[in-house]
C-alpha cells in the first residue's frame, strides 16, 4: 500500500506543475479528514485503530480522491468527498476487505451528482494562462479553498473532453485549430497529456513490483482505444474524439492503473479482471462519446463494481484435475 | 533428457536445507521407553497382539492385520510390554490414540527374520503380502498402505512408476541424505517395485534440482538400467503426488481419482527403502530418517530413528533450547503442524521434528482482513481462488466451497505463506472439509434413516394388502363350495375345490425349505456385501475425495436396501 502511494507521486507532480497548489490542498485535507474518519469508526467499532491504519488503506482511498478532485474546490466539497468515501463506502460495508465499491470513487461520484459546478470547474494548465495571469500561490490558493475567494478569470477553463463534448457541430480539425487546449499540446491535451503520462508511469512501476496484475489496465486501455478507433470517423463534426486523446485525457491512466486495480472491489480471477478491465474501458467511452456527462471513470467503475461478483462466477479457474471450470453457483449434482 | 512441465503457482521460500546435511545419518542410543501408535496409516484399525509384561523382540508383530486395508505394527526395539492405553499422539488437533509402550532392555534383540533369496523368483502377490506384513505405509505424509498401492487392478495396468525425490518442503532432507547415503537401497527397492509391478514402461526418479549429491551418488546405479532421473526446478510445491505426476508426463490426476487412474504410481524415497529392506532383509519398518533441525537445536541432522521414540528424546540428544524455540513444529514449515506436547513418538510419517528459534519462523502474527489482493491465487499450485474459498469458509457456505473446487485443495499452504494479512487459510479449508465430510455423512445417515423408514411403511402396507386378499380369496371359496354344494353339479362339488384350494396350497409350499435356505444364502452374500460396502465407505469418508465418498455411500445404500429386502422375504416365508 505504501508503495501505491508512492507511485502516485509522477501523477501527483504533473497535476501539481500543471495546475498549481490545488492538487496539495486537497490531497492534505482529504487525508486528514480520511484517517480522522478511520479512527473515530475504528473506535467506535472497537477495533485496534492503530493496528488498521498502519495499512495505509484509508491514506489511499484518501489520495486517490484528492487527486481526482478539481484543484482550489472549497475545503467542504474535500471533506464530504472524504467522508463518505471512508465512512458510507468503507467502513458501514464492514471496513477493509468487505467494501463492495471502490470508496474513493463512491465518494467522488457523490460530489460530482452533489455539487456539479464545483465539480466540472478545472483549473487551466500552466501554459494556457491568459497573459500576466499565473496559478495562485499557496495563500492565495488556501484563501480560496477556505476562505471561498473568487479565483483571477482566466484561472479555470475547460478540460479536453468538456471541449469535446461541447463542440457544437465543428469538426475535430477545427476543435484543434481552435482551441488553444489542442493546439499548443504535444499529442493529446495540454496539460492532462502529462498528467496522465505521469500516472502511466505511476502505473508500470507497480505492474513491475507486481502489486497488480496486468490484466485489468490492459484490458480498461485497450477497450477505450479499439472503442476510440472504431467511432473516430476520421475526425468529423460528430467525432468523439481521437485514441490518442482518450488514453491520455481524463481519468483514462489513473483510473486504469490505481483505481480499477483496487483489489476489494475488482473480479478476482486473472480472466474476470480481462472482462472487469474491458468492461470499464467500454463503460468510460460510451458514458464519454454519448452520456452526458464528460468523463466517466468513476461511473464506470462502479457499474463494474456491481457486475464483479456475476463476472466472478463464471470466470473460475480450471481446476488442477478438472476438465472444465465450474460456476461459482454451480450446484453439486443430486446425489 | 525428459521433458518437464510446469505448474501453476508455487512459492520459493528459504529452503533451509543446508544445516542438516552438514553430518552424515546419525544412530541415537535406544530411548529407555518407545510408544508405538497402534494406527500409523490410513484404513481401519488393527488387532493387538501383544498383552502387557509380555516380552517383545525387535521386529516382532504388536498388532495384527485383519481386513485387507490395515497393517501391523512392530515393535522397534526388544524389551516389556508395560502398557496398552491410549497416549498423546502427533495429530493436528494433540488427540490421544491408542499406543503400545514398551520399556526397552537395551539389548535391541532381533526376532529371527528372513528376506527372501530372489525376488524375482517370486509371485507379485507373495511380494505384496511381505510388505504389506513389514508394516509399510507411503511415508512422505498420507501413509497409505503401499501394497494396496501396488496391488494389481483388472481394468488398470501401471505402466509408469514414479520415485517422488522432490522433497519440496523447506528444512527437510530425510530423503536427500537417503538418496547420498542409501542408494543402494533404494534402487533394490525400485527394482522389486518394478518386479510386482510386471516391469512397467516407465521410471522416472523425479527430483528438484537443489539436490545435485543425491543425484550424483544415484547415477552410478543407474546406468544400466532403464530408470531416468528426471531433475526439475525447485518450487514448492512440486513435490506433492499430484504437481509431480504433471510436471514430469503433463498429464493431471482427474479430480477425484488416484494417479492409477491414469497408469501410474507414486512412491517415496523412504517408501521404497523400506521396501527393500522388507522384501531383501526380512525387516518390517520399525525405523525411519528424520531430519531434526531449526535454530533451538544445537545439532541438526538427519537420524535413522526407531519408530516410537519420544520428540523429548531426539531433542535432548540435539542440544534443544526450549528457551529459544518458538514452536515446536512436526514436518516442514509448510505442511507441518505445531506440536504441543514433546511425550509424542515419532511415526512412520514423521519426516522432520523442526524447531525454529524465535527469529527464524517468529509466532504466529494476528491475522488481519483479507484485502483480497489475490497473491493467493497467484500462487496456489491447483489454480483454485483460496480468497473466495476463505470468504465462503468464514460464510460457511458449503455449496459454494465445494463449486469452488475446495476438495481440490492439496493443503499446501502457499496460499497462506503469500498472504499479506497472514490469513492461516489451509486450517480455514481444513476444518470446513471436516464440516462439509460430517455434513455429508449426517446426510447420508439421515437419508438411510428415511428410507428404512419408508420401506418399513410399504412393507407394512403391502402385508396388509396380502393379508387383506388373502381373506377376500378364502371367503370366496367357501362362498363357491357353498354354491357348488347346494347346486351339486358334479366336477365342482365343495370337496372338489377345497382340494384343489389345498393342493394349491401345497404345491406353494412344496419348496419351503429350498426356498427358504435359497434366501437364507441371499441374506448372508447380501450382508456381507454390506459389510463391504460400509468398510469402503469408512476408508473413502478418511481418506477419499468427495466423489468416492458418494460412490461408496450409493453402494453401501443399496447393499443395505437388499438386506433388508431379503429379511422381508424370508419373514415372509417363514411367516
Ligand atoms: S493473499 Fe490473503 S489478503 Fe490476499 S487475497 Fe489472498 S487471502 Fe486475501
Ligand atoms: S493450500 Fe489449497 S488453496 Fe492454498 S495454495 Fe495450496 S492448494 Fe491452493
Amino acid at each position: 500500500m505504501q508503495l501505491v502511494l508512492l507511485s502516485t507521486l509522477p501523477g501527483f507532480l504533473a497535476l501539481s506543475y500543471q495546475f498549481g497548489w490545488g492538487t496539495f490542498i486537497n490531497l492534505i485535507i482529504a487525508v486528514v479528514t480520511s484517517l480522522i474518519a478511520e479512527s473515530a469508526i475504528l473506535a467506535l467499532r472497537n477495533r485496534p485503530i492503530a493496528f488498521y491504519l498502519k495499512d495505509y488503506s484509508a491514506a489511499v482511498t484518501a489520495v486517490l480522491l484528492a487527486l481526482a478532485l478539481p484543484p482550489l474546490v472549497p475545503w467542504w466539497v474535500v471533506v464530504v468527498g472524504s467522508l463518505f468515501s471512508i465512512v458510507v463506502a468503507k467502513q458501514l460495508y464492514g471496513g477493509i476487505g468487505y467494501n463492495p465499491f471502490n470508496p474513493a470513487m463512491v465518494g467522488y461520484v457523490v460530489l460530482l451528482i452533489s455539487f456539479p459546478i464545483e465539480m466540472t470547474s478545472w483549473v487551466t494548465p500552466i501554459s494556457l494562462l491568459p497573459e500576466g495571469v499565473t496559478h495562485p500561490g499557496l495563500w492565495e490558493s488556501l484563501s480560496i479553498v477556505f476562505a471561498g475567494n473568487t479565483p483571477v478569470d482566466g484561472v479555470t477553463g475547460a478540460t479536453p473532453l468538456d471541449l469535446f463534448k461541447h463542440s457544437n457541430g465543428l469538426v475535430v480539425d477545427q476543435i484543434y485549430q481552435n482551441e488553444a487546449l489542442f493546439s499548443q499540446a504535444s499529442f493529446a491535451g495540454v496539460g492532462w497529456e502529462w498528467v496522465n503520462v505521469g500516472f502511466l508511469i505511476g502505473g508500470l512501476i507497480l505492474l513491475k513490483t507486481r502489486i497488480f496484475t496486468w490484466h485489468g489496465p490492459l484490458a480498461m486501455l485497450g477497450t477505450l482505444a479499439l472503442m476510440s478507433i472504431l467511432f473516430w470517423d476520421g475526425g468529423s463534426s460528430d467525432s468523439p474524439g481521437s485514441p490518442i486523446m482518450h488514453l491520455f485525457s481524463g481519468a483514462s491512466m489513473m483510473g486504469a492503473f490505481f483505481i480499477l486495480t483496487d483489489p476489494v472491489s475488482s473480479a478476482v480471477s486473472n480472466r474476470g479482471r480481462l472482462i472487469y478491465g474491458a468492461l470499464i474501458g467500454l463503460l468510460v467511452y460510451v458514458i464519454r462519446a454519448w452520456g452526458n456527462y464528460p468523463d466517466a471513470m468513476a461511473f464506470a467503475v462502479l457499474l463494474a463494481n456491481f457486475a464483479a461478483p456475476f463476472i466472478d462466477n463464471y470466470t473460475l479457474p480450471r481446476t488442477y484435475g478438472h476438465t472444465d471450470r465450474r460456476k461459482a453457483t454451480e450446484k453439486q449434482e443430486e446425489e | 533428457m525428459s521433458r518437464t512441465w510446469e505448474t501453476p503457482g508455487g512459492v520459493h521460500p528459504p529452503e533451509n536445507k543446508s544445516q542438516s546435511m552438514t553430518q552424515s545419518i546419525g544412530h541415537l542410543p535406544i530411548p529407555g521407553t518407545l510408544v508405538i501408535p497402534l494406527h500409523q496409516h490410513i484404513g481401519s484399525p488393527s488387532k493387538i497382539d501383544v498383552t502387557i509384561g509380555q516380552a517383545v523382540l525387535k521386529g516382532q508383530t504388536l498388532t495384527r492385520a485383519t481386513l485387507s486395508n490395515n497393517l501391523p505394527v512392530h515393535a522397534s526395539t526388544s524389551g516389556t510390554v508395560i502398557a496398552i492405553d491410549d497416549q498423546p499422539v502427533a495429530h493436528p488437533s494433540g488427540l490421544t490414540a491408542p499406543c503400545v509402550t514398551i520399556a526397552s532392555d537395551g539389548r535391541d534383540q532381533w526376532i529371527e527374520h528372513v528376506g527372501v533369496t530372489d525376488f524375482r523368483r517370486c509371485g507379485p502377490l507373495d511380494l505384496l503380502q511381505i510388505i504389506t506384513d513389514a508394516g509399510i505405509a507411503g511415508m512422505g505424509g498420507a501413509g497409505f498402505p503401499s501394497a494396496i498401492k501396488l496391488s494389481p487392478s483388472k481394468d488398470k495396468a501401471i505402466d509408469t512408476l514414479i520415485i517422488n525425490a522432490t522433497e519440496c518442503e523447506p528444512y527437510i532432507t530425510a530423503d536427500d541424505a537417503a538418496m547420498r547415503e542409501k542408494a543402494q537401497d533404494l534402487i533394490q527397492g525400485i527394482e522389486v517395485v518394478c518386479h510386482i509391478l510386471n516391469d512397467p514402461k516407465r521410471v522416472v526418479i523425479g527430483i528438484e534440482d537443489n539436490k545435485p549429491q543425491a543425484i550424483k551418488a544415484l547415477r552410478p546405479y543407474i546406468q544400466e538400467s532403464s530408470i531416468e532421473i528426471v531433475p526439475f526446478p525447485t518450487k514448492y510445491p512440486s513435490g506433492g503426488e499430484k504437481q509431480l505426476i504433471y510436471i514430469l508426463t503433463g498429464r493431471e490426476v482427474p479430480s477425484g481419482g488416484l494417479p492409477i487412474d491414469l497408469g501410474m504410481v507414486c512412491l517415496n524415497i523412504g517408501t521404497l527403502i523400506a521396501i527393500k529392506r522388507a522384501v531383501i532383509d526380512g525387516e518390517p519398518l520399525i525405523s525411519r530418517i528424520t531430519t531434526v533441525t531449526g535454530g533451538a537445536c544445537g545439532v541438526n541432522r538427519n537420524y535413522e530413528v526407531l519408530i516410537g521414540t519420544p520428540i523429548s528424546h531426539l531433542l535432548t540428544h540435539n542440544e534443544f533450547d526450549e528457551k529459544n524455540c518458538s514452536r515446536l513444529i512436526m514436518g516442514g514449515p509448510m505442511m507441518g503442524f505445531s506440536l504441543t506436547s514433546t511425550d509424542v513418538p515419532v511415526v512412520k510419517t514423521t519426516s522432520c521434528i523442526l524447531a525454529p528459534g524465535h527469529s527464524e519462523i517468529p509466532a504466529d502474527t494476528p491475522a488481519q482482513a483479507c484485502i483480497r489482493c489475490g497473491l493467493c491465487a497467484e500462487a496456489c499450485p491447483v489454480s483454485l481462488l483460496p480468497q473466495q474459498l476463505f470468504w465462503y469458509a468464514q460464510a460457511k457456505d458449503q455449496e459454494r466451497l465445494e463449486a469452488h473446487n475446495l476438495f481440490d485443495c492439496i493443503e499446501c499452504g502457499a496460499c497462506s505463506y503469500v498472504c499479506p494479512s497472514n490469513i492461516p487459510l489451509v486450517q480455514h479449508y481444513r476444518s470446513s472439509k471436516g464440516e462439509i465430510r460430517k455434513a455429508n455423512i449426517d446426510k447420508i445417515d439421515a437419508d438411510n434413516a428415511r428410507q428404512r423408514f419408508e420401506f418399513r411403511k410399504l412393507r407394512l402396507e403391502q402385508a396388509d394388502e396380502q393379508r387383506q386378499a388373502k381373506r377376500e380369496a378364502r371367503r370366496l371359496v367357501t362362498e363357491q363350495a357353498r354354491a357348488t354344494s347346494n347346486t351339486s353339479q358334479p366336477g365342482s362339488s365343495a370337496a372338489d375345490i377345497i382340494a384343489a384350494a389345498q393342493q394349491r396350497v401345497i404345491t406353494k409350499q412344496a419348496s419351503p425349505e429350498q426356498q427358504k435356505a435359497k434366501f437364507e444364502r441371499a441374506l448372508l452374500a447380501a450382508q456381507s456385501r454390506l459389510q463391504e460396502a460400509e468398510k469402503r465407505l469408512i476408508e473413502a469418508t478418511t481418506n477419499g475425495s468427495k466423489q468416492q465418498q458418494t460412490i461408496c455411500s450409493a453402494s453401501v445404500e443399496s447393499a443395505r436396501q437388499k438386506v433388508d429386502q431379503t429379511q422381508y422375504r424370508l419373514r415372509e416365508l417363514t411367516d
